[in-house]
């Protein structure tokens, strides 16, 4: 099982995913540049967070069209898994991989702090280890996270489960106070319709030990090993 | 008559005088702009460099002393941290935004610079009163652009320090650190070595931005400094990243002769520095720098300060493969010119030589002036007040409170959770304890670091405060169970052509100077920041400590949250504290006067060298500072960042006071099991440092006793209510 990290100029995270891959999840991963044509043997893609192209014009605009970009849109066509973290996320929407957009918190100010978020739907490869209502304590470190879609559209993403995380507070209730951006529906991570293609704004690899905070991503991350075994083994 | 051009650009007729006495001839224009920008007193350190001779700057450890981009120290097993911190003031006063981006963006590239790996930022700022609008302003646009900065380059700004007094009104500080690690193996250097060698230029493209910003930052601030903006630089982190992919690639590959940061004076000052520490010359043909405007005359090109431009120095056969590196990362190079050994910085523009000056005179042939000094009237005056003649406290409740509540000890959460503080997930201490800690992934080790200093108690006694300020930053340290390695400082002080602000300095200096001696700390590496005067009015003297330490074990690391409930209290160090410049007398009485507490730097040793040893056999359950306010407020502290109580028994006292809130250096707050406290004991005995027990780690409610009369009484929710929603509320 392999993991493929994408770094485009200005990703950070990239190596806060990959350490969190081979030093703590003990799996093989590799990073893939921005303008490789291919994404070679890897079973899974993550799009890392950061500044891609300095988060100039709008975060994620410029990524977008980036090479490897072709490649990570078949991949994902063919069924492929692809997680975007924050700034990989912006870019999943930019793309229109996703869908809705992120704009400037509504603060105006970027936020880094803990959060929590629960589970809303658990059948995904991105959440299988969880259980519906499942809290997770996760940092958050942007300032465009504020997750918009159309009246109509969001009603569609609701029917189709596509809305995964939601923000809480430290109880599990939708709150106002505990929204960190201004985001619809406290809404902190999405899918697309057939489930493979997932972005959230939280940061999952930096939650991978209580030395930093919390362990709570690996829940993430374990769910998608569970479900890439279970692919392997069927 | 027309005023001589030497004098516009900031220079003496005698220091005019000396240049041409050292070319032997008269400077052209070009090359008097040269003189003016490295001659200033940001780039010559003219006023300070005698005094800075006084700082031991050498340790087993030192590796690379300063009069480099960075001090270099051995952290063991082929590892070296570097560190550095430096002002970015004056832009800041102006441009908060941009003045503070490009102070973190010029800093970081201090560091990548010599081969090292940014880890982590800090910084230290200070403001006048919040109460005014464009203070709120400053503040908001500074740290906006220090979390702009940081954020985008991905490198985790951790820790810092903000205050505020009126005398910063017009003049803010705002000094960055930036701290960096390596296998010692790949330092590098800022010299032009070898005759033969290119002399390459990459990242951005020069423009009309900052030129000579470094003579406006050695000039005083007035109505005329909003002027001045123009020679503010433009921040672009995007590319500044790019550059420490591509630089610190290259460092790895072994393809770099030399590598220099482009700072205050540019082109200028990144040639004739290289050439002159190298004991090397440099030709180049100007019209290769690729420029943003293209109708830039020479001198303009010579002194820009545009952002994000760095020097190389590379051997010929090696060119290409250090090309594909940056086209890698979407940098183009240009080749200015070559080494040579003649000592001269040639340049020529358009086949003609416009430029023939030697590197060591440009570089490093200024006066060291040896400044006239008187001590203010202000210092004996101040002194002479005595604390207890103003009315007692009634209210100890409320007077905490306040204390909590007061900009300068209030919870700074409102301003670091606008900076990205984990990235990198090695952030192991992040910002809000007394010091940061940063794990070092390839090891078991871990680096601890902390920024300290305290203008008040320098305006009111220059030469304690700099000992005060060297113990305290090095005391943080070992709070965290890290033992110092070494100390970056940048010294922000007035006008020093005024003999009594050449005063305060010169006994800040030595003052500092002693505690590294004693506790055996080197520096490393510095900044000087004068002409912080606004109209003529000076800022409080204001060294600030950077400082780093190490921890053989990341995990050992202690922190200043109480942590389990019945865990006894105790205070580690002397009884010895004074009112004197203390956060009480500002806060509730208005008043900046009095004596600081005496302070026995052997003591202080000892104490830390204690206190390290209890949190390595993993005796203490916490470790908090004693500094600004007291007893009181480091118990308020460790109460709400562990979510715990406490119950105290204070000693009759004549003054309760002066029990709670009075300051003294080398005392720390801890918390252990009761257990462990037999053992604490003897090794404190042992080691000739008082260890008192005050009580426990109970409940909800801080509770001080104090001869039997229950003088604080205050639940966890109002004291957190008072120290974390004041800047949300103030800056609304």
């Amino acid at each position: 099982m392999k993991f493929g990290v994408i770094v485009f100029p200005g990703s950070n995270c990239d190596l806060d995913v990959y350490y969190l891959v081979r030093d703590i999840l003990k799996k093989e991963v590799e990073y893939i540049r921005h303008d490789a044509k291919t994404i070679g043997h890897s079973d899974l893609i993550i799009l890392p967070g950061g500044f891609s192209y300095g988060d100039y014009l709008r975060s994620g605009a410029i990524a977008r069209f980036s090479p490897i970009m072709a490649a990570v849109a078949d991949f994902a066509a063919h069924g492929g898994l692809v997680l975007g973290i924050c700034n990989g996320f912006q870019v999943l929407t930019e793309a229109g991989m996703l869908p809705g957009a992120l704009y400037r918190n509504n603060h105006r100010q970027f936020r880094c702090e803990q959060v929590y978020i629960r589970v809303e739907n658990a059948k995904l490869p991105f959440t299988g280890a969880a259980k519906r209502g499942d809290l997770l304590k996760l940092p958050i470190a942007h300032g465009d996270g504020n997750y918009y879609v159309p009246p109509d559209q969001l009603t569609e993403l609701e029917t189709n489960g596509q809305i995964i995380f939601r923000y809480t507070d430290q109880n599990g209730a939708v709150k106002a106070e505990a929204n960190p951006n201004g985001s619809l529906g406290n809404i902190a991570g999405a899918c697309n319709r057939a489930g493979n293609v997932a972005g959230l704004m939280p940061h999952p690899e930096r939650a991978g030990t209580n030395a930093l905070g919390s362990e709570d991503g690996l829940v993430i991350f374990n769910s998608i090993i569970s479900y890439l075994q279970s692919r392997e083994v069927a | 008559m027309i005023e001589q051009p030497w004098r516009q650009l900031g220079l003496t007729d005698q220091e005019y005088a000396m240049i041409v006495d050292q070319i032997g001839r008269e400077p052209n224009l070009v090359e008097l702009n040269m003189y003016s920008v490295m001659w200033s007193e940001h780039c010559s350190y003219k006023h300070s460099r005698s005094s800075l001779r006084l700082f031991p700057t050498s340790s087993p450890r030192v590796v690379q002393g300063p009069g480099e981009n960075a001090g270099v120290v051995d952290i063991g097993d082929g590892w070296a941290a570097v560190f550095k911190i430096e002002s970015h003031n004056h832009p800041s006063a102006v441009e908060p935004y941009q003045g503070a981006a490009t102070g973190v963006g010029g800093i970081l590239r201090d560091i990548f610079t010599m081969g090292a790996q940014p880890i982590a930022f800090l910084n230290s700022l200070r403001f006048g009163n919040l109460e005014d609008a464009r203070v709120r302003y400053l503040f908001d646009g500074v740290v906006a652009g220090i979390g702009g900065y940081g954020n985008c380059v991905g490198i985790p700004t951790v820790a810092g320090e903000i205050y505020f007094e009126p005398c910063y009104q017009g003049n803010p500080l705002v000094n960055a650190m930036c701290v960096g690690v390596m296998p010692l193996t790949r330092l590098v250097l800022g010299k032009a070595c070898g005759e033969g060698n290119l002399v390459v230029l990459v990242g951005a493209r020069t423009g009309r931005d900052g030129i000579h910003g470094v003579t406006f930052a050695s000039e005083e601030l007035s109505k005329k400094s909003e002027e001045k903006r123009p020679a503010v630089q433009v921040g672009d982190p995007f590319l500044g990243k790019l550059l420490m992919e591509a630089t610190l690639e290259a460092v790895q590959e072994n393809l770099l002769a030399g590598v220099q940061d482009f700072g205050g004076a540019g082109l200028t000052c990144a040639l004739t520095e290289t050439a002159s520490r190298a004991g090397t010359g440099i030709e180049i043909e100007l019209e290769r720098v690729p420029l943003r405007e293209a109708d830039m005359l020479p001198f303009e090109i010579l002194t820009s300060e545009s952002q994000e431009r760095m020097l190389l120095i590379i051997e010929p056969d090696k060119l290409s493969a250090v090309e594909t590196i940056y086209r890698r990362w979407e940098l183009a190079l240009a080749v200015l010119g070559r080494v040579t050994d003649n000592g001269m910085v040639v340049i020529c523009h358009q086949s003609e030589e416009i430029v023939r000056v030697p590197a060591d005179s440009v570089a490093g042939g200024a006066p060291a002036y040896e400044p006239e000094s008187k001590e203010p009237d202000y210092i004996k005056e101040l002194a002479r007040f005595d604390p207890c003649s103003l009315p007692p406290i009634i209210d100890y409740n409320g007077t905490l409170l306040k204390l909590l509540a007061s900009a300068d000890l209030a919870s700074k959460e409102w301003v670091w959770r606008r900076y990205d503080y984990m990235v990198r997930t090695s952030t192991i201490q992040g910002p809000g304890g007394d010091a940061a800690v940063i794990r070092l992934r390839e090891t078991d080790k871990a680096l601890a670091m902390t920024v300290d200093g305290n203008g008040r108690h320098t305006y009111l006694d220059p030469y304690k405060g700099g000992m005060l300020a060297v113990a305290e930053a090095t005391r943080n340290l070992s709070c965290s169970g890290a033992e110092p390695i070494g100390i970056t400082d940048c010294l922000n002080f007035g006008n020093p052509e005024k003999p009594e602000i050449f005063w305060q300095f010169r006994q800040a200096v030595e003052g500092i100077a002693e505690a590294c001696r004693i506790l055996e700390v080197p520096v490393v590496g510095g900044n000087v920041s004068f002409y912080n005067e606004v109209e003529g009015t000076a800022i409080y003297p204001t060294p600030v400590i950077g400082a780093v330490g190490l921890l053989e074990k990341g995990e050992q690391q202690c922190t200043s949250a109480f942590r389990k409930e019945g865990d006894l209290v105790c205070l580690l160090g002397p009884q010895r504290v004074a009112l004197g410049g203390s956060q009480l007398l500002k806060s509730c009485y208005n008043k900046v006067a009095g004596s600081l507490a005496e302070i026995d730097l052997e003591m202080e040793k000892r104490m830390q060298a204690l206190l390290r040893q209890l949190i390595r056999k993993g005796l203490i359950s916490s470790a908090h500072d004693l500094s600004d306010g007291g007893l009181a407020i480091a118990l308020a502290e460790s109460c709400i960042s562990g979510g715990l109580g406490a119950k105290l028994e204070l000693a009759v006292s004549s003054c309760p006071a002066r029990e709670l809130f009075g300051e003294g250096p080398s005392r720390v707050l801890l918390s252990l099991n009761k257990n462990n406290i037999g053992q604490a004991l003897k090794m404190a005995a042992q080691s000739a440092v008082p260890l008192i027990e005050l009580g426990m780690v109970s409940g909800d409610v801080l509770k001080i006793c104090s001869g039997g009369d229950l003088i604080i009484n205050l639940d966890m929710p109002i004291m957190k209510d008072a120290f974390e929603e004041v800047f949300t509320w103030i800056m609304q």
